[in-house]
């Protein structure tokens, strides 16, 4: 059976971890989902050097280690004279990190939104940048809720890393518990469990969404 | 509809987790049992795999051109399998962190631990100890100008950076409570911390800190020692047989001065 033990006697620290990657889900998920979009947008606005910059962004970070990042902004930044902390550093390389992948994602729903959408807001007379804040981002984000979705899950568990910032997170709390108890196996599971505690809510809020939305178009 | 469903699955999931569980503390009693056999197993492969580490400069540090691992406890490492097998090329090297080196022995991935590990009674609990083999005792590293001198400038707010799973990590919280102690995965990286600002000191036994201001003279050791570590090879629970041949090697090496040779080699205090 299972040592329940471990998690009585340490919830105080699963707890504080807990609440620490809940804080850093939620700054990342609000940031990256902004950077993301304007990232979406300048990689299809009509001037090539706003597409250029998304691109490169997008392809950059899109394609290397997240650890990398974080290990960059915690560690290599200090040389440059800006000192972030790990919690600091880890939620930003979270959002440098996933907003590359939401970028994408919402790039693919404005591509989604039929022409004649924004065709018509801009012989009603709307800007640019109000044709895309009130007709073709409302419409693309309800596509690309599931894949966004996955996005934000993606997060949640990707917070693991910050561990090696000692950003005092879930993950960190973990490893300190198992190295104080020499217990792994029931550490591990009942993190494990503190995990899905966010994602599951956090997946059926996503479909809960997609259906009503759904419903309203 | 869709509501029950998922939390079926959450359910299953528990239900799998508790099931695994059982499987889990059965292979724990399995283990126990061959544990006693430890002298046998390592005679019967005719080799030693030791734990080392591979991030500790003196100890046990990667050698970046050859790839082999160099250090004090490596040689005497060497040193106890020759006297035990009779031939020191029968050492093998596994690397090891202070949070992965009791698992993997309890794995049975590794036969002994020689990795700048203090001998302490929790520790007592979870694997059996040779006799002392090297005297340390924890210490301060500082960047060079620091105003921290001893353990008693560690006022409220202070960085002190630790490696998890460390002696260290747990005595700082004892000597100095009010301290904010950030431990990391190993060495190497709890030294870069130290080196981008993201600590004011960094706290282990002063073997290791000793090593750390030879690679960098930016940086060095401040302060008396204010814990003993008496460092210790470990073998699973339970391997009476192994652990007195050990004592028996290291009181050889001790007495025939091979030991003094290798501590020379490595430590210049």
């Amino acid at each position: 059976m299972l040592d329940f033990s471990i998690l009585t006697e340490n919830w105080d620290a699963y707890l504080t971890g807990f609440k620490q990657t809940l804080l850093v889900s939620l700054l990342a998920l609000v940031g990256s989902f902004a950077l993301g979009t304007f990232l979406a947008i300048l990689q299809i606005a009509p001037i090539k050097v706003c597409n250029w910059i998304g691109t490169a962004y997008v392809e950059f970070f899109r394609n290397i280690p997240l650890l990398i990042i974080a290990f960059f902004l915690y560690t290599a930044l200090p040389t440059l004279k800006i000192q972030l902390d790990g919690f600091q550093a880890g939620t930003l390389a979270l959002i440098i990190y996933t907003a590359a992948f939401i970028a994408d994602a919402i790039r693919a729903g404005i591509l989604a939104v039929h022409k004649g959408q924004s065709e018509a807001a801009r012989s009603s007379g709307l800007t640019y940048i109000q044709t895309m804040w009130y007709v073709v981002l409302p419409q693309a984000i309800k596509i690309v809720i599931p894949p966004l979705g996955n996005q934000f899950i993606n997060l949640v568990k990707n917070s693991s890393i910050l561990t090696i910032l000692a950003a005092g997170e879930l993950m960190y709390q973990a490893d300190l518990i198992s190295s104080r108890t020499f217990v792994t196996f029931e550490v591990y599971i009942f993190v494990a469990l503190f995990y899905l505690v966010i994602t599951i809510p956090l997946s059926s809020a996503v479909r809960y969404l997609e259906q009503r939305l759904a419903r309203t178009s | 509809m869709k509501k029950k469903n998922l939390w079926f699955a959450l359910l299953t999931m528990i239900l799998a987790a508790v099931v695994l569980g059982a499987c889990g503390s059965e292979d724990k009693e399995k283990e126990k049992d061959s544990g006693k056999n430890a002298l046998d197993t390592v005679k019967k492969q005719d080799k030693i795999v030791w734990g080392v580490k591979n991030d500790t400069r003196l100890f046990g540090l990667k050698n970046p051109t050859t790839g082999d691992i160099e250090g004090f406890d490596i040689d005497m490492a060497k040193a106890l399998t020759k006297e035990i097998l009779g031939d020191e090329s029968k050492a093998e090297f596994k690397e090891v962190t202070s949070k992965t080196r009791i698992p993997l022995l309890q794995k049975g991935d590794i036969n002994a631990i020689i990795a700048t590990m203090t001998i302490t009674e929790e520790r007592k609990k979870e694997v059996d100890f040779s006799d002392v083999y090297f005297e340390a005792g924890q210490s301060l590293l500082v960047k060079k100008g620091s105003s921290i001198k001893s353990i008693d400038d560690i006022k409220k707010g202070t960085k002190v950076l630790a490696v998890k799973g460390s002696t260290s990590a747990v005595n700082i919280r004892e000597k100095a409570p009010e301290a904010t102690v950030l431990e990391f995965e190993n060495y190497a990286e709890a030294f870069t911390a130290l080196k981008s600002g993201q600590g004011d000191t960094l706290t282990t036994d002063n073997a290791i800190l000793y090593g750390m201001a030879d690679e960098d003279s930016n940086y060095e050791v401040v302060g008396d020692t204010f814990t003993d570590e008496p460092y210790g090879i470990a073998v699973k629970k339970d391997s009476p047989e192994f652990i007195a041949e050990i004592n028996k090697a290291l009181k050889t090496l001790k007495d025939n001065g091979t030991y003094d040779e290798i501590y020379k080699k490595w430590i210049k205090e």
